[in-house]
């Protein structure tokens, strides 16, 4: 319990930032019409990929003679960047079509 | 100094995933967000490279962390821009598998890291080197991301017919059995010593691996979306795990605003086919197939069909055409030459409309994107309530290739795995011509009425194909 306590205040601000964010997260798209329901699945798909991030510092970090290390680190950043790249294209090649509206 | 100017990119980068989520929810907005957001996904990671360090020691494997870059930006960009409009369902759920891996994989590497730096004193407990919390962010980002991976792959095998629906008697208890072997894995590797922890975390990983698999296995292909949305969700928390293991803002926001916005998006994904997720997930459709059958067998009955000529006639000298789209229309790539109908009965003096059902096809919002890539004005597409009021005026109603989305049993039949979900009410026309490639099932894998009723009449064949025919027909008409 003392644990559990002292592993909250310690780490308040991130769980400030979680609390908070989730509820953005909801707010940001209550009103979404299901027609885009597609494209913002595919939108938010590209943002998670941000996990491209912890990638590079995974691979940046590792010993240049650690070859376990490097290969995992060198595989996350492909998986991330195809995640994002590919996330964010998709998404833009969707809502192309949508832009021819009059 | 770097380190200011890197916390200032990742505030950057949050802000723009907020914005652009936000852009992205309105039509008008939609596109732009998405480069919104692309833009501070763009700066967070040149950041990370250039600016991250780590107790005042630049980032190295630069050449790396290229080729890494270089390669999945090369396969990314060609797999999004060569995939077909109907394929993109399954594009997202591959894309979004990746995603998972990376979080597992980053998990990998820190335990290995942890792992590495107290090999010389192998009998140490683990649990006396990492806090609680630490290990909890750790294994969850494995997990997560693990059973986000496989899942998103099964799904993807689903959607384009490579795996098919497979359930078996018991299958939730044997699910839950090994998502109680994952964590007794977990707990097992905490209690274990430096030395011999490599064996629990790797059944942590296999066990996350096949809870995966099991868990979207038995979910039936018309629920595909759902899962994918959700999966997508637990993507986003895997990565907000990895915003916690590295103290790092942009991974935390962004992971956890996806997390949310996806869960959301789910249980609106949910509503529109009117089905509650644990429905979804638990009752799961496919599993039903036998019990569904049984109760509308008495459905079965006499067909008839309907030749192109007459099919032709029939449409050319109505006053109203409404046109039904379904899956077998992005199956059959037959948009433009929907297109082509549309503008051939317009000459004739026919007014065309298509009704578009918010869950037709395979994803919400798929034939809408499809009809807009053919060119289709916005005006004609009517929404399922409108497109319910027009019905009754309307002469001929052309269904292509849908199927669960007209079927009567929803309002009809208690019974029925779909009842409850709103349909598009076509046989408040005067005729309804329903164009499939024979009289299978559709998705849900239940018989539908319609079919049966005496003012519906079959026209078999590929929907490209019968269009085309058809176009030829009524020009001649």
């Amino acid at each position: 319990m003392e644990n559990i306590l002292q592993w909250i205040s310690d780490n308040q601000q991130v769980i400030y930032i979680v609390i908070l964010m989730i509820f953005v997260g909801i707010e940001v798209i209550g009103r979404v019409p299901s027609v885009l329901h597609t494209p913002l699945m595919s939108g938010a798909n590209a943002i998670h990929g941000v996990v491209i991030i912890g990638a590079i510092i995974v691979m940046g970090k590792a010993a240049t003679d650690n070859y376990l290390a490097l290969i995992l680190g060198f595989l996350a950043v492909i998986l991330g960047t195809l995640n994002v790249v590919g996330g964010f294209v998709v998404t833009d090649r969707m809502l192309e079509m949508f832009k021819k509206k009059k | 100094m770097f380190s200011n100017v890197l916390t200032l990119c990742y505030l950057v980068a949050s802000v723009t995933f907020i914005l652009g989520l936000k852009m992205l929810s309105n039509p008008a907005s939609a596109r732009k967000g998405n480069l919104v957001a692309a833009f501070g996904m763009t700066v967070a990671i040149f950041a990370t490279i250039f600016l991250y360090e780590d107790n005042g020691e630049k980032l190295h494997n630069y050449v790396w962390i290229f080729a890494g870059l270089l390669i999945g930006t090369v396969a990314g960009t060609l797999s999004a821009k060569k995939v077909k409009m109907t394929a993109m369902p399954e594009m997202v759920s591959l894309f979004n598998g990746m995603g998972g891996a990376c979080a597992a994989l980053i998990s990998a590497a820190e335990f290995y890291h942890i792992y590495e730096a107290h090999a010389e004193s192998p009998n140490v407990p683990f649990a006396e080197l990492v806090s609680v919390g630490h290990y909890l962010t750790i294994v969850a980002g494995a997990i997560i991301g693990t059973i986000s991976y496989t899942g998103s792959i099964i799904a993807w095998g689903k959607l384009n017919g490579r795996v098919k629906d497979f359930s078996f008697k018991g299958q939730h208890i044997v699910n839950m059995i090994v998502l109680a072997l994952v964590i007794a894995s977990s707990v097992w590797a905490y209690k274990s010593t430096i030395g011999d922890i490599y064996i629990p975390f790797l059944l942590i990983g296999f066990f996350a691996f096949i809870y995966g698999i099991l868990f979207v296995m038995p979910i039936g292909g018309a629920d595909m979306p759902v899962v994918i949305s959700l999966l997508n969700s637990f993507t986003g928390v895997a990565a907000a795990c990895g915003g916690f293991l590295y103290d790092n803002k942009a991974m935390l926001t962004g992971g956890i605003l996806v997390g949310a916005a996806g869960t959301l998006l789910t249980i609106l994904m949910c509503k529109a086919m009117n089905r509650s997720l644990t429905n979804v997930l638990i009752g799961s459709f496919g599993g039903n197939k036998a019990a569904a059958g049984g109760t509308t067998a008495g459905a079965q009955g006499h067909y008839k069909e309907i030749s192109l000529a007459d099919a032709a006639m029939v449409m050319g000298y109505a006053n109203k055409v409404m046109i039904v789209p379904g899956y077998g229309l992005a199956v059959a790539q037959a948009q433009h030459t929907c297109h082509e109908l549309e503008k051939i009965l317009n000459e004739k003096g026919v007014d065309v409309f298509y009704a578009i059902h918010p869950v037709a096809g395979r994803m919400p919002g798929h034939m809408n994107v499809l009809l807009a890539e053919a060119d289709v004005s916005y005006d004609k597409l009517l929404e399922m309530e409108q497109a319910n009021d027009e019905f009754k005026t309307s002469d001929v109603v052309l269904i292509l290739g849908a199927n669960d989305v007209v079927n009567p049993a929803a309002k009809n039949d208690p019974a029925s795995p779909i009842y409850g979900m709103p349909i598009l009410e076509v046989e408040q026309a005067k005729t309804v011509i329903v164009n499939k490639r024979s009289m299978k099932p559709g998705y849900a894998g239940i018989e539908n009425d319609l079919f049966f009723q005496p003012k519906t009449s079959m026209l078999f064949g590929d929907a490209k194909k019968v269009l085309q025919d058809l176009c030829a027909e009524i020009k001649a008409v």
